[in-house]
């Protein structure tokens, strides 16, 4: 664990205390079970604008605390424990960054404030076809509209505005679109993960752009990365302490199943594995916090090395619960199903082991 | 070897195309077996009149003895058959838990009534079976098993519960493993059949992480078996259990892959999918060695099961190299559903909708059922247990349980 301040340890004793009473993972079942539109509980979301987690990386005279993107990323951890579906990542980090790093003046001040006090949802759509491609972009800006189609929008339907990219008479940047507008069409996504998504077509919607061009892109596609990271970290932990728990109250042979070596040494394994996730992800928060040249490349490692690891630990979830894993009534299912989603998220291991090695320059 | 060819099997060859052309309905061409369905529909006309044909000639069931209905066939004229229903886009309409696991058991342990009783209507495709092994408490440790069965002189009366009891819901009747003796663990344990059509048998299927599913918890109170349906003697049923698993593992990984793994091939999709560089590689390279990895040893997975296949011949069943081709199968298996939604992306993530085909709606499910290759049938560490203490004689710290 990063060494905190007292600041951020007492954010992060807030979050856990609020999503173990208010959001636990029986939290994320019934807002499954219910087939809440927006793939999130409002009222739960409202509750963690309030406590002002919504306005953490955004300045103070936006109406946010600044704390930073450790300090968010120690919340996102906590939801990830208990699967919890909130707009926190796309809006409070995702598309809050894109306005901090290249909004004017007049756009902070009017989106800031409402993304801190979560009266507006942002949400970002760079991807275009079933893969995470930031450069490959056919949606295109002219003339103050923006023409396009986007896929796989994270909090897509719930969106208030829309930090699109597109290519424009300079190049390829971001543009600002808000979701009312009658030229933006969405279309809910029903994904294994429960979590809300939308493609969403712009057919000729007002766009504003933000300055910083493709560099902008990717400094907002990075703090994204690193957020999703966070919350994967979270949600590996817990994947791994309730399998951990299981380990020593299951009993078969007379004995509980966690005394046997080939359990053990896979537990143990997953520990490793954890630890130097750990690292990674707290490593490449603080660089962003720094505004570190090496942001990219630590970015990429985590999520690399993040993917790997929950993708491990959700699949030995299951696979050491044995049959009752298997079952819906289980939650080891739940972290199964959000694993595959959060490693597509932003890249993947591939595309970030391929990132990483382009920016080492082999 | 008269496997690979010869005057007779040739002849045989063309007696057996005529008959699947004389038999087998138009209409069915290149339709798969509904017996692996989730859901299943009504047969129709034409499905009722091909499962009749195949059971009355007993095909679908080629090698078992034609005194009980089987094809009587030798393995190389059975290997035809196959061959001859691929060419001709035709599904064999004969399977499940009776062909695959409960037929062959009883073949070898039961009594001459019992086989007489029983195994025509296997081979005919009337009783659907299910398995009654695994309890709550019993999974890898399945000879714990609590479900108790009373003796009444000429009956038995059951009362307990099984879990993972595939296709519950449609079977007439159960092969179960039940405890006729509380002293001992693995020698009180006997092997009964029961029909299901009884007031004493409560089956609730279990929805799994990948929706609907054939799994069922089935309950027992005060159900009935007659004791002319107590395979081998009381309890000797271990013995015969584990004879079953072993056709029940060769079934789930033989080499014609029980378990799946057909489709569009993995190489195409990410052609398709990923997109391809300039010399006609797929483009993404970190993926496209990790499909090659899985393609070799795909590829050796099948070469065993056909080596296997041909060292065992004459042998009266399935060798101890099943429990490796379980682990090997399974695995690669998982492997390739978790590259298949890899390659598809976003698009691999559909839960439901018309944003997504059906191939990836499919494959996300397939995903998700696939996890449990490793657990049913013999988990994976109960089978690395079998590798590493029954062949290769390494110590058995949980015999003494």
């Amino acid at each position: 664990m990063a060494v905190l301040s007292e600041e951020q340890s007492m954010l992060r004793d807030a979050a856990k205390s609020w999503v173990q009473e208010k959001s636990p993972v029986t939290a994320f079942r019934k807002m499954r079970d219910s087939g809440a539109e927006l793939g999130y509980d409002v009222a739960a979301w409202n509750e963690m604008a309030e406590m002002g987690w919504a306005g953490v990386i955004i300045p103070e005279e936006y109406g946010g605390s600044n704390f930073g993107y450790l300090s968010l990323g120690l919340i996102l951890e906590e939801l990830g424990r208990t699967l919890t579906a909130s707009p926190l990542l796309s809006s409070g980090l995702a598309a809050a960054s894109a306005l901090i790093l290249g909004g004017s003046d007049a756009q902070k001040s009017e989106w800031l404030p409402k993304i801190a006090e979560g009266t507006v949802v942002g949400a970002l759509a760079i991807d275009e076809g079933p893969h995470h491609n930031p450069e490959k972009v056919a949606t295109v800006f002219k003339d103050g509209k923006i023409t396009g189609k986007k896929t796989f929008v994270l909090e897509g339907m719930a969106a208030g505005i829309i930090i699109v990219s597109g290519k424009g008479p300079d190049g390829l940047g971001l543009y600002l679109v808000k979701g009312d507008d009658k030229g933006v069409k969405r279309h809910k996504l029903s994904l294994a993960d429960s979590r809300g998504a939308a493609n969403i077509d712009f057919n000729g919607a007002a766009a504003e752009p933000l300055s910083g061009g493709a560099a902008l892109i990717d400094k907002v596609l990075d703090r994204a990365r690193a957020g999703v990271a966070a919350e994967m970290l979270g949600s590996a932990v817990q994947a791994f302490e309730t399998t951990l728990d299981y380990l020593k109250v299951r009993v078969q042979f007379g004995q509980v199943i966690g005394s046997f070596q080939a359990l053990q040494h896979r537990a143990a394994k997953m520990f490793t594995d954890l630890e130097l996730s750990r690292s990674a992800v707290e490593a490449a928060l603080a660089a962003i916090d720094a505004d570190s040249p090496d942001v990219p490349e630590l970015v990429s490692l985590a999520k690399a090395k993040m993917g790997d690891t929950f993708h491990l630990v959700s699949n030995e979830m299951v696979q050491m619960h044995g049959g009752i894993g298997m079952t819906d009534a289980h939650d080891a299912g739940f972290y199964l199903k959000r694993a595959r989603a959060a490693e597509a998220a932003f890249g993947n291991q591939a595309f970030h082991r391929d990132r990483y090695a382009k920016i080492q320059g082999y | 070897m008269a496997d690979f060819g010869g005057t007779d099997l040739e002849a045989f060859r063309t007696e057996a195309r005529e008959w699947i052309a004389a038999n087998f309905p138009a209409a069915l061409k290149g339709r798969g077996n509904m017996m692996m369905r989730e859901e299943r529909a009504e047969p129709d006309a034409d499905q009722e009149a091909w499962r009749k044909a195949m059971g009355d000639k007993g095909w679908g069931v080629p090698t078992w003895p034609a005194a009980y209905g089987g094809g009587g066939l030798e393995p190389a004229q059975a290997r035809v058959v196959q061959q001859e229903l691929n060419k001709a886009g035709a599904y064999n309409p004969i399977g499940g838990m009776g062909v695959m696991m409960f037929g062959p058991t009883l073949l070898e342990y039961g009594t001459e009534a019992q086989k007489q009783e029983h195994i025509p209507p296997i081979v005919r495709g009337e009783i659907a079976w299910c398995q009654g092994f695994s309890e709550p408490g019993a999974g890898s440790d399945l000879a714990s098993l609590q479900t108790k069965a009373e003796d009444k002189g000429d009956h038995f009366i059951i009362n307990g519960q099984k879990i993972w009891t595939s296709g519950a819901q449609w079977a007439d009747w159960c092969f179960c493993l039940v405890r006729t003796d509380t002293s001992k663990k693995h020698e009180g344990i006997s092997f009964v059949l029961f029909t299901m059509h009884q007031p004493g048998v409560e089956v609730r299927p279990i929805p799994l992480i990948a929706g609907s599913s054939p799994f069922c918890e089935t309950f027992f109170t005060d159900a009935r078996a007659e004791k002319k349906d107590l395979v081998g003697p009381l309890n000797g049923g271990w013995t015969i259990a584990k004879r079953l698993l072993q056709h029940e593992r060769s079934g789930l990984t033989g080499a014609g892959g029980g378990l799946g793994g057909g489709g569009k091939p993995l190489e195409q999709l990410a052609k398709d999918y990923v997109g391809v560089d300039a010399q006609g590689r797929i483009a993404d390279s970190d993926l496209r060695t990790r499909l090659v990895a899985n393609a070799i040893n795909w590829r050796a997975f099948q070469q065993t099961a056909i080596r296997a296949m041909m060292e065992s011949k004459g042998n009266a069943g399935p060798s101890s190299a099943t429990s490796i081709m379980k682990n090997a199968g399974t695995q690669l298996i998982q492997e390739r559903q978790e590259m298949t939604l890899e390659i598809m992306g976003h698009q691999g993530l559909g839960w439901e909708g018309e944003d997504f085909t059906k191939d990836e709606l499919e494959a996300v499910r397939g995903w998700l059922f696939g996890k449990a290759f490793t657990i049913f049938g013999g988990s994976q560490e109960v089978q690395s247990n079998i590798v590493s203490k029954r062949i290769l004689g390494l110590p058995d710290l949980t015999q003494n349980h």
